[in-house]
């Protein structure tokens, strides 16, 4: 009885080794299931190869300039961006730098309230049908194109900042700010919801047998357990709005100024290259400055997105 | 079977199909300036009545862009609203091009302010001031004027990108060679965004074709310097060579055109062409009667 199996399980693949030499059981299912491991297997690492592919262009395209007449002082703290000028151009980032950096603030101040809420609200507190219809919403909203925002900056807010406010001009910090925080808020508020499901229901149970309101589980039980996801959807938000460009070439005003109020007209960085890039001679300085702004942006958003990823993944495994 | 048979017929009908027009009509490319973009469309629609075997493939991009093109010899006609740079030129020669330039319209770069700015005519030093870098003109109190609902008087300068042919001729119009733009004015993408931003903004103002000009907008006349006469940006005006920034608008043909190119340009420069171009708002190159 207790050998049985043993000899079995010994003598079996003497029996199988010749059938296997004999037969070549590759029909197929066995080509089809090869073929969809390698299609998978080329999609998985296409991201990489993209993400390197990219890089490795905007460092060709910009590296004449890099390496020769750029001047790295002058790129990171002149506010003077004047490349076409006839006789003397200049090329300053800084002015840039802080207008992208301002608006992204001030889109964040908007946004973070709103989407917090919106996900503790969907997740915690929603039921049934209401959840369903403003889980829908949020998506929509993030469905908007951005030159839709850009316009309703332009020829909405505009006059009503000139209006409310009493200022010169509606092209501004606020303007800018107050339609990326909008266009940032949908996915801050799905990834905020995501991180809320993760926490585990026994949290929830736990408090509420120890006679804790929904307000109190909710503030003392799932948002510390949730933090790093939060988190994480707020660092994506920023790196949305670092990215965003269409809303901000039309709202902002798109001039070159180092702002002292929400109400100066500021330009961003990526509105920078999308209307500047189109009518530029290719190899010029004036194309490869573009290029470095690209490679700085480009890193800047991968730090974003890269420390975003590294913490929501901290929550994941704790 | 029976889906691939019927594919196949497809697919011979559609190559037949691309075979006769092929055959029966000859393709111009013509590509460049956005400013020029609009006409060259209606033009290229209407030619197809005057000539049904000449197709005109109208792309925009501008200035720059159809330029390019020229010295890279991709197109027969170039549009552009700036002429081209004796570098572009010898670029463009040392690729075995010619380019030969052609004049097919004038367009006025009217100053827009809002409907209601007091401000009725500006001379070019003025706008020198308003726009060229250390300029003295700060606000519109220092013109004189008090502009209603503009708060403390604050002029809000708006310009356009700094690669596109409108801002480049302004610069050189107004300001002169060696001087750039003051750092800090809104810089629109696009003629349309600086009519749009001067219309509400009672603070504004700003330049582009006149054939943006809405009637929401006012333009005030402009003089070379305060004792001339001072004269409205119209199509007339423009035409007549009577205002002081306007602009010729160019076609650059590769060699003196010749063919289906040669009738093309001919058409265009011939009363029912320049009655297109008054329509669409700028100025033809001579008094033409039109309908």
């Amino acid at each position: 009885m207790a050998e049985n199996p043993i000899v079995a399980a010994v003598e079996r693949p003497q029996a199988v080794a010749p059938q296997e030499a004999d037969f070549d059981n590759r029909n197929s299912d066995w080509f089809i299931d090869k073929a969809v491991q390698i299609l998978v297997f080329l999609g998985g690492i296409s991201a990489i190869v993209f993400i390197i592919g990219i890089f490795v262009f905007i460092t060709k395209e910009g590296a004449g300039f890099l390496f020769a007449d750029l001047d790295i002082v002058e790129f990171f703290t002149s506010p003077r961006w004047r490349p076409t000028s006839e006789h003397n151009p200049t090329y300053g980032i800084l002015a840039l730098v802080v207008g992208t950096a301002s608006v992204t603030g001030l889109a964040m101040v908007v946004a973070i309230p709103f989407s917090l809420g919106a996900a503790i609200y969907i997740a915690e507190f929603a039921t049934g049908k209401t959840r369903e219809f403003l889980k829908v919403l949020v998506e929509l909203l993030a469905a908007i194109p951005s030159v839709v925002w850009g316009f309703i900056g332009l020829t909405i807010m505009n006059p009503l900042i000139i209006q409310v406010f009493d200022v010169p001009v509606g092209l501004n910090v606020l303007n800018a700010g107050v339609i990326l925080g909008l266009m940032a808020a949908p996915i801050m508020t799905s990834i905020a919801e995501d991180a809320l499901n993760a926490v585990p229901d026994r949290y929830r149970e736990a408090a509420e047998a120890m006679g804790a309101t929904r307000w109190q589980v909710t503030i003392r039980a799932v948002l510390p357990a949730a933090k790093n996801g939060l988190l994480g959807a707020v660092l994506l938000g920023v790196g949305r709005g670092f990215g965003e460009t269409m809303a901000v070439l039309m709202a902002t005003g798109h001039s070159i100024n180092l702002p002292s109020s929400v109400f100066d007209s500021v330009r961003a960085l990526t509105a920078t290259i999308a209307a500047e890039l189109g009518e530029t001679a290719v190899g010029s300085n004036h194309y490869m400055a573009l290029f470095t702004i690209g490679i700085f942006l480009f890193v800047i958003t991968f730090i974003i997105n890269l420390t975003a990823d590294l913490i929501v993944r901290g929550v994941r495994k704790g | 079977m029976c889906l691939r048979k019927l594919s196949f017929v497809a697919l011979a009908a559609i190559v037949t199909g691309l075979g006769t027009v092929a055959e029966a009509r000859t393709v111009i490319q013509n590509k460049g300036s956005d400013t020029l973009v609009n006409v060259a469309q209606a033009w290229a629609e209407e030619y197809r009545k005057v000539d049904a075997d000449v197709a005109v493939a109208v792309t925009g991009g501008g200035s720059g862009t159809g330029i390019a093109a020229m010295i890279n010899g991709t197109v027969d006609i170039a549009n552009a609203s700036r002429k081209m740079k004796e570098k572009e030129i010898n670029l463009a020669k040392e690729r075995g091009q010619n380019p030969i330039e052609h004049v097919v319209g004038y367009d006025a770069l009217a100053v827009f302010i809002h409907q209601d700015n007091p401000l009725d005519e500006v001379t070019i030093e003025q706008l020198a001031e308003i726009y060229g870098e250390d300029g003295a003109t700060e606000n519109w109190g220092d013109l004189g004027i008090e502009v209603p609902g503009c708060k403390d008087n604050t002029m809000v300068l708006v310009s356009r990108q700094n690669n596109s042919g409108t801002y480049a001729y302004f610069r050189k119009a107004v300001l002169g060679k060696a001087r750039d733009y003051k750092l800090g004015t809104r810089d629109m993408h696009g003629s349309k965004d600086v009519v749009d931003l001067v219309e509400k903004t009672p603070c504004a103002i700003g330049y582009s074709g006149l054939a943006y000009a809405t009637d929401h907008i006012k333009m005030p006349c402009v003089s070379k310097t305060a004792g001339d006469s001072c004269v409205a940006p119209s199509v007339q005006s423009a035409s007549d060579g009577s205002y002081p920034i306007a602009r010729p608008l160019l076609m650059y043909t590769n060699g003196e055109p010749e063919g289906a190119v040669k009738a093309y340009l001919d058409w265009i420069l011939s009363d029912t062409g320049q009655c297109i171009i008054q329509k669409k708002g700028y100025a033809p190159i001579r008094d033409v009667a039109c309908n």
